[in-house]
């Protein structure tokens, strides 16, 4: 009686492992097939072919003085180019890197010394700093400043102070000849 | 008070015996039973919903005269201020009606802090009033991109840019919300999708929200349950008259805005078309936001001033567990009745600082001010659920009034009838 009683539990729990065993199937596959139809609808609001396309700017780079700034639009975004003097050169070089919060040398953010080519959006929150125009103010650094949280940028467009974490990013640049280039 | 319906109507009674509407509807507000101490304060959820479908109805007249695309959003915005029959009026409505929600909003929220009204067994109303809160947030933000001027895109730009701020992740999370690589025309036109879906989203979350409150039925100025039918009057006509009275006072006010000072709550600059190679000297989001964009400026670093926002709200929901005393009403709580009034003072002061430019003086007030924000909720409120004594509660509702303000005697002779 008891041995019998016990054979037939022990039956009844397989039957109902195999069918946790078809559930739990059957609820994956379901997540799964959804999950892969949801990827199409999530993935059709990333950046389209056409958007993708515009991805390259080039600038005739002769009718910028030295000192002078140059804003141009790459990708929807503003881009600064800015002709450096010697004097800001120099600056950007002589920084020790471990007084910088984001650590890069000028060096490797510029392809010739007196062009620098920088992101226009602070790495905060994205507004257009100061330091394009020569009325603008342009920070404790000399590069620029933005208004929005506060935010100083040196001559090679690297965060020095305030909330901003990164530099203001380098594009890809590609000198076409000695007064073009192209950026993207 | 029956919970049935009272009709001689036969098409009524025909239909309500296939699909009980009308007992559904009498049931929630007309038969529905209400504490009988309600103050003005409990106006403030009706007034929410009489909001909530200003908004939509004249959200859906203003998009079909609106054009969701970067070169049109602004001109077809100012061909509904001037030339659209009774455009301005409609758009208006619709620009400061968002602003009246958010103020009767807060102040539905500020009655909950001051009675409780987020304890057990409220819990979940209260946290489904937090989601509200939020959807709102982010259905008056895409909303405020719509007209395409700069505080539009220099907003969009930065909340948008907040998402930068999650560690890994961050950019392509940035890029995705944008379907590009700045805001654009991407962007301003799934804004338009979800700011016209949302709102509908909000009236079903609402719906929540009521099924919710209808199971213990509202809280009171006491804080105390109600003790069966002699502490409860019916929905209507008792509170429908009094929530139609406050609609009208809360119109007059409104009326005040719409008509004679319009833009007092925007920005001008929102009148300059959008232009994505200059940002305005001093952008500051719309005044509901400032106390949250001032929490957010306190902290010198991106990622923690992004987490302590988010935080700010987020803590509203554990609110219940931390808040330990036993008492709801404020009127019984000497001592977190000042609290109360201190952090209600420290969320206008977050306000003012939030429209100020982050530095000197409002800076140091902003970071005071954030960290009394949160030492409110995560010291403040759990020490006195411990340390307060509060004064003791009245019987029952009834109480106080039939032993004229006070005394146990009464009460205790009071008829104890039960529904
Ligand atoms: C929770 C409810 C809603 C809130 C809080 C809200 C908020 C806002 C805000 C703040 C604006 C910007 C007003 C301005 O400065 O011009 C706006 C614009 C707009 N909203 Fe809404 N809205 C809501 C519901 C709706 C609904 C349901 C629709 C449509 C079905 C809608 C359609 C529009 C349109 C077309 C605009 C652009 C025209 C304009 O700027 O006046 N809204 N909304
Ligand atoms: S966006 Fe530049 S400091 Fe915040």
């Amino acid at each position: 009686m008891a041995a019998d009683s016990a054979h037939a539990s022990q039956q009844s729990q397989d039957e109902e492992t195999r069918r946790d065993f078809l559930y739990l199937m059957a609820t994956a596959m379901g997540v799964v097939g959804t999950g892969a139809f949801a990827w199409p609808l999530v993935n059709s609001m990333n950046p389209s072919k056409e958007v993708l396309a515009l991805a390259s700017t080039e600038v005739d780079l002769s009718p910028i003085e030295v000192g002078q700034s140059l804003t141009v639009m790459w990708r929807g975004k503003p881009v600064f180019i800015r002709h450096r003097t010697e004097a800001e050169i120099a600056e950007a070089a002589d920084v020790a890197l471990d007084e910088l919060p984001d650590q890069e040398a000028d060096a490797d953010r510029v392809v010739k010394p007196e062009w620098l080519v920088v992101g226009g959006n602070c790495t905060h929150l994205g507004c257009v700093p100061l330091g394009q125009k020569t009325g603008d103010e342009k920070g404790e650094y000399g590069g620029w400043f933005c208004p929005c949280h506060g935010s100083h940028y040196d001559t090679s467009g690297r965060i020095r102070k305030g909330p901003a974490p990164e530099n203001l990013p380098v594009p890809p640049v590609e000198f076409l000849d000695d007064t073009t280039i192209k950026i993207g | 008070m029956s919970e049935h319906l009272k009709t001689n109507n036969a098409l009524i009674k025909w239909i309500d015996h296939r699909l009980p509407v009308f007992s559904m509807m009498n049931e929630t507000m007309i038969d529905y039973p209400a504490p009988k101490n309600l103050n003005y304060w409990w106006n403030f959820g009706s007034l929410a919903g009489f909001a909530l479908v200003v908004m939509i109805v004249t959200g859906i007249v203003l998009a079909m005269q609106y054009t969701a695309h970067v070169d049109y959003a602004f001109n077809s915005v100012e061909r509904i201020m001037r030339d659209v029959n009774g455009g301005w009026l409609i758009r208006y409505i619709h620009m400061n009606m968002a602003s009246f929600f958010f103020i009767v909003v807060f102040i539905h929220m500020f009655r909950g802090l001051y009675y409780g009204s987020y304890k057990a067994p409220r819990e979940i109303l209260w946290m489904l009033g937090v989601v509200i809160l939020l959807l709102m947030m982010a259905t008056a933000f895409m909303g405020y991109v719509l007209p395409w001027g700069q505080m539009s895109f220099w907003g969009a730009t930065v909340i948008t840019n907040l998402f930068s701020a999650i560690p890994v992740f961050g950019e392509a999370i940035v890029v995705w919300l944008w379907g590009g690589f700045s805001v654009d025309n991407p962007t301003l036109n799934r804004f338009f999708a979800l700011h016209y879906l949302l709102p509908f989203v909000i009236v079903g979350v609402v719906v929540v929200h009521l099924w919710a409150l209808h199971r213990f039925g509202s809280n009171n100025p006491l804080g105390i349950e109600a003790n069966g039918q002699q502490d409860k009057i019916p929905f209507h006509p008792y509170y429908t008259v009094k929530d139609a009275f406050g609609v009208g006072v809360f119109l007059l006010a409104f009326s005040g805005f719409l008509f004679f000072a319009p833009n007092f709550l925007g920005h001008p600059d929102n009148y300059i078309p959008a232009n994505p190679l200059v940002t305005p000297a001093h952008i500051v989001p719309e005044w509901y936001f400032l106390p949250f964009y001032a929490i957010l400026r306190s902290i010198p670093d991106k990622l923690l001033g992004v987490v302590a926002m988010f935080a700010s709200i987020g803590i509203l929901f554990i609110l219940p567990w931390l808040d330990r005393s036993p008492v709801r009403s404020a009127k019984f709580r000497p001592v977190y009745k000042w609290f109360f009034w201190l952090f209600f003072a420290n969320c206008i002061l977050l306000g003012w600082v939030g429209q100020e430019a982050a530095e000197g003086l409002p800076l140091i007030l902003g970071r005071l001010a954030t960290a009394w924000y949160f030492i409110h909720f995560l010291v403040v409120l759990p020490l006195l659920g411990v340390m307060e004594r509060p004064k003791p509660l009245p019987v029952s509702i009834s109480e106080p009034v039939l032993s004229g303000g006070g005394g146990l005697a009464a009460a205790a002779a009071k008829p104890m009838e039960k529904a």
